[in-house]
This record gives structure tokens, sequence and C-alpha cells, in this order.
């Protein structure tokens, strides 16, 4: 994968992202600002190849340090969406809080 | 097929979850169903990055998954509902310490070589550095444990010499082929100094945690793809 391959695809996920989130009621701004923050949790994944690439101790720590926070947004964010949505029952009476 | 075959393909079908998770987030009906489909696209690429090849520190990586990913769990759950935007604002923060945390080591190894990884590292550090300590600025008003704004005197000439510097230091890590780890130290401080300086004087119900975490998001993905190049 060359560098031009990667800024069609930064420029097409820039797109995408736009247009997945543009029209959205009000009602789930809250809940998908949560859901995108969520998602955002995927930084995990780098994480866990830095920490496992890591050789010295110094490394180790600061790798160790960024899977921890990564697990935390990815958990914490999953839980805290899942809980705003379960809000949303098919009646449709709820408040956005 | 080689492993590395197997997990990008695996990174694929993520991308995919998702993408059709979000997309499901936005309308009432589909919301529910589009977080799971997310959550089912973060586990499975969890799991695939286990078997990426020439990795160690397992026990670590367990260890650590376990306790951020519990710890937060358990918070998540037992918040208050009108507790909720601090939290996000909290968990958003971390993530963007992880992304400082992964850049503070490329630097710190001297893989700055290339100036595009350079680029990616060094602002990548930046972002996340200054939207984690950022968003502890705004957890903390949120949760009601910094009631006052802070106004420094002479804050806006105060913010400019911060940023300036701030950039500059960034350039000089970014420009050396592998800078010595008190420039590293002095950049990722100066930008934590930012984060906070920049969310103090703003009231509570204001918090841009959004942008931050969509900028973010970018840039990881983006990172993500070069870890991938670079591996080739």
């Amino acid at each position: 994968m060359e560098g031009f391959a990667a800024l069609y695809i930064f420029m097409l996920a820039a797109f995408t992202g736009y247009e997945v989130i543009a029209r959205v009621p009000v009602i789930l701004h809250t809940p998908l600002m949560s859901g995108s923050n969520f998602v955002h949790g995927v930084v995990l994944v780098g994480a866990m190849v830095a920490l496992g690439e890591a050789r010295t101790p110094l490394e180790q720590a600061i790798g160790f340090i960024a899977v921890l926070l990564g697990a935390a947004n990815a958990a914490g964010g999953y839980i805290v969406t899942e809980r705003m949505l379960g809000m949303f029952r098919k009646d449709n009476k709820q408040n956005s809080k | 097929m080689t492993p590395r075959v197997l997990i990008n393909a695996c990174y694929f079908i993520v991308a995919l979850l998702f993408i059709l998770g979000l997309k499901g987030m936005s309308s009432p009906v589909t919301a529910r169903r589009g977080v799971i489909w997310a959550g089912a696209g973060m586990v499975l690429a969890t799991l695939a990055t286990f078997a990426w090849p020439g990795m160690g520190n397992y026990a670590l990586m367990v260890i650590a998954l376990a306790v951020g990913g519990g710890l937060s769990w358990w918070s998540g759950k037992r918040v208050k509902m009108t507790d909720m935007p601090q939290m996000v604002a909290l968990y958003n923060g971390m993530g963007g310490g992880a992304a400082a945390a992964i850049a503070a080591i490329e630097l710190a190894r001297g893989e700055t070589h290339v100036p595009v990884v350079a680029a990616l590292a060094t602002s990548g550090g930046l972002i996340g550095t200054i939207s984690f300590s950022g968003s502890l600025v705004a957890f903390a008003k949120l949760q009601g444990i910094m009631r006052k704004t802070f106004r420094l005197p002479a804050q806006n000439a105060v913010n400019i010499i911060l940023v300036v510097l701030t950039i500059l230091s960034g350039l000089g890590v970014a420009a050396a082929g592998h800078a010595a780890t008190h420039q590293i130290v002095i950049f990722f401080a100066l930008a934590l100094v930012l984060g906070v300086v920049i969310t103090m004087p703003i009231g509570g119900a204001d918090m841009p945690v959004a942008r931050r975490d969509l900028a973010l998001q970018c840039f990881n993905g983006t990172r993500r793809g070069f870890r991938g190049i670079r591996a080739e």
C-alpha cells in the first residue's frame, strides 16, 4: 500500500463518516457522540501492537499504559453508549438524557 | 494464507462492522443494533490482533486489557445517567492518552526517519495529549470538582506563547531522526499544559469533546494503515 492509497482511504473515510452521521435526529446526538467515542477505542489495537513490539522496560511501561487506556476507552465507551440506547424502546417514549 | 493476510481480512470486516454500526446508531429504530455490531467489531479487532506476528509481552497485554477494560466497564455500569457526559469525556480522554502513548513509543524508538511517519507520530502525540489533559479538565468541570473557570492574567498572550512553544518543540522532535528523550518529554509536557490551559476557561456546559474525538479517529485510522505498510 503506497502513500496515495492511504490518501484515498483517508478522504473516502472522511466522506463516509460525514454522510453516515449527517442527518441524525437530535434525540440521538448524545448517544451517537458516545458511540463514536466508543469506536475511537479501536486505538487499543495500535496500543497492543506497540506493547507487543516493545523491547526496553520504558517502552513496555508506556505500552502497558497505552493498552490500559485504550481498553478503558473501548469498554467504558461501549457500556455507556449501550446504557443510553437502552432507553430507546419501540414505543418511542424516551427523554434523551 | 499467511497469518498477516488473515488478520488484515479480519480488520476489513471490523471496518465494515464499525461503519454499519455507526450507520445503525443514526436512526432510533436501529440504534441498539448498531452499537452491538460496533461492539462485535471491537472484539474481533482485539482477538485478531493477538495473532499479529513478532509480538511479545502477552502477559502485560492481557493484564492491561483486563484492568483497563474491567475498571472502565464497572465504572460505566454504576454511574448515574445524569453523569454520562463526564464519563464520555473521561473515556475519550483516555483514548487520546493511548494514542499519545503510542506516539511516544514511536518517537522514543526513533522510527521517525521517514518524514510522513515523523509527522504522524508527532501530530498524533500532540492531539492525543491535548485531548487527554483537556478531557480530564472537562471531566472535573462536569463532575463539579472544578467549579470556577480560571482565567490566567493575559490569557490570550499565554495561550499564543504556549501554542508556539509546543509547535516548535514538536517540529524539533519530528525533524530529528531520533529525538533525545528530554526533547520528547518536554514536548509532551508542553502539550499536557496546553490541553489544560485551553479547556480551563470554558464553562462546563460547552465541552467540545466530539471535535477532538473525530480528529483523533482520523489520525488513528491513518496510523493503523501506516503500521500495516511498515510491517509489510
